[in-house]
């Protein structure tokens, strides 16, 4: 039984029940080629013949309106802002990720409350604060933490999706222009990574490599996680 | 948990179970200290029109988990916070709420969210210069709540619990649980203690004495042209924009 792996209090009013699933985060800055890690391994897992359910930041039904309305208008404070992340995923967390576990699937998580951590504090929100609203997170089995230099990502994005507002961080006022409020904030955020990685036991993966490398190394600890789990289970090859 | 009142403004709340008569208790103090002078402003609980759009959906279709309705409900008060309460504050203004952070600490703990966390949550807030706690018995709050509304709503019965499949008694039992958290609460925050079965005339005067207790010879921010406050950032605003109804 790991239902009381939780980081604090988790869900007191729920009834303990057995978690036979796995939970791989995955982490890393913008850019770093996070999903299209998350379709590879996603359809790895299920040629090797895991039920596997993926999840992200953002994607609850129950704050999506008002993130757009405030991403619009610029008018959330810090704290609102991080307590409209913290309901989002609270509620992922409740009524996904849970239950997907429970029914015994690998949830592949596309970023976790660690993302969110590292951007509060840059934001200047309180450290301890921050981290105990998620004393209701539960503990994954496994943290991938895809850890690139600034340089690769400008790289990456300027010939991908384009340098963007929010990934900039240019609500932050560090600099005025797109590329060097990028260069300074992404730099902040890997600094609050590398703090997180220790504190948290992220595995971290070099990405600074082409996707197929980054691939093969990812697959190293995801096979160790769940051959020793499951040993009925053929080792993925 | 509440961090000490720094600000050269004060905090007033009001704090009860639904019927033990806080509202009409903080209007008239609202409008004394007006007619006194002072600058004041008033905020209600769950009123940030910001998050209503998320709460009113999420409401209307039961999608609250006793852990999502917390953190709503304190998104809700961070909004206020931020964008109004605290710079208030700031400024030397009588700030007077209608339902505060102990709000949360009962009836999200009544619903079976850790009491630890929960005060976390909450811990940016002020602890208030003056909280004063209505208390009714049980059966005079229910009666007066049931016997002047029509329905009661679904979570403000607390049936998201499972208590009861009768909305009546589903809300006599949440909000008896509600009532043992507040009566908790009196030591642990040090909450003053008003009876709400007194006339509210006889409520009033205690309230006031109290107050002006607290204010002495304080002297806050100007209030030249008697005008309720307003707060400027339209979405971001308070539901009654700065004043009473």
């Amino acid at each position: 039984m790991k239902n009381t792996n939780y980081y604090g209090a988790g869900f007191p009013y729920r009834e303990k029940q057995k978690l036979s699933g796995k939970l791989i985060v995955l982490e890393g800055s913008d850019g770093v080629g996070r999903s299209t890690q998350i379709r590879l391994l996603r359809r790895w897992l299920e040629d090797e013949g895991y039920a596997v359910s993926d999840t992200g930041l953002t994607r609850s039904g129950l704050t999506q309106p008002g993130l757009d309305a405030a991403k619009s208008g610029h008018t959330l404070g810090p704290q609102t802002m991080s307590l409209f992340y913290l309901a989002d995923f609270a509620d992922r967390l409740e009524n996904q990720i849970i239950p997907a576990l429970q029914a015994g699937f690998v949830v592949l998580s596309d970023r976790y409350f660690y993302s969110v951590i590292a951007r509060d504090i840059i934001r200047g929100i309180d450290k301890t604060w921050a981290r105990n609203l998620y004393g209701i997170a539960l503990k994954p089995d496994l943290i991938l933490y895809m850890k690139a230099s600034v340089d690769s990502l400008v790289t990456r994005l300027i010939h991908g999706r384009g340098l963007n507002y929010w990934e900039a961080g240019m609500n932050l006022y560090l600099a005025d222009n797109l590329y060097d409020s990028f260069v300074t904030y992404q730099g902040l955020l890997i600094k609050e990574f590398d703090e997180l990685a220790r504190e948290y036991n992220f595995v971290t993966v070099d990405a600074d490599r082409t996707p197929n490398e980054i691939f093969e190394t990812l697959k190293v600890p995801i096979v160790q996680l769940l051959y020793n789990r499951l040993t009925k289970a053929k080792k993925p090859s | 948990m509440l961090k000490p009142n720094t600000t050269k403004g004060k905090l007033i709340v009001v704090e009860g179970i639904d019927g033990s008569g806080k509202s009409t208790q903080i209007d008239l103090l609202y409008k004394w200290l007006q007619s006194q002078g002072y600058s004041v402003y008033f905020s209600e609980w769950n009123s940030s029109e910001l998050v209503k759009s998320t709460t009113k959906a999420a409401k209307k279709q039961k999608l609250f988990t006793p852990t999502t309705f917390s953190i709503l409900h304190c998104t809700d008060f961070a909004d206020r916070w931020e964008n109004s309460i605290y710079p208030l504050l700031k400024a030397g203004v009588i700030v007077l709420a209608d339902r505060y952070a102990f709000t949360a600490f009962a009836r999200d703990v009544a619903r079976g969210v850790d009491p630890e966390w929960v005060r976390n949550m909450y811990s940016f807030a002020i602890m208030p210069d003056v909280a004063l706690y209505f208390r009714v018995p049980l059966e005079i709050a229910v009666e007066r709540i049931t016997g002047s509304r029509a329905a009661l709503k679904y979570y403000e019965a607390g049936m998201d619990l499972n208590l009861s499949e009768n909305i009546q008694e589903s809300f006599k039992l949440f909000q008896g649980k509600i009532l043992n958290e507040y009566d908790k609460m009196v030591d642990e925050f040090g909450l003053t203690m008003i009876d709400g079965t007194l006339s509210v005339k006889e409520q009033q005067k205690k309230v006031r004495s109290l107050v002006k207790k607290m204010l002495g010879s304080w002297q806050g921010l100007p209030n030249p042209n008697q005008t309720n406050i307003m707060v400027q950032n339209p979405r971001a605003a308070d539901k009654d924009k700065g004043g009473k109804k």
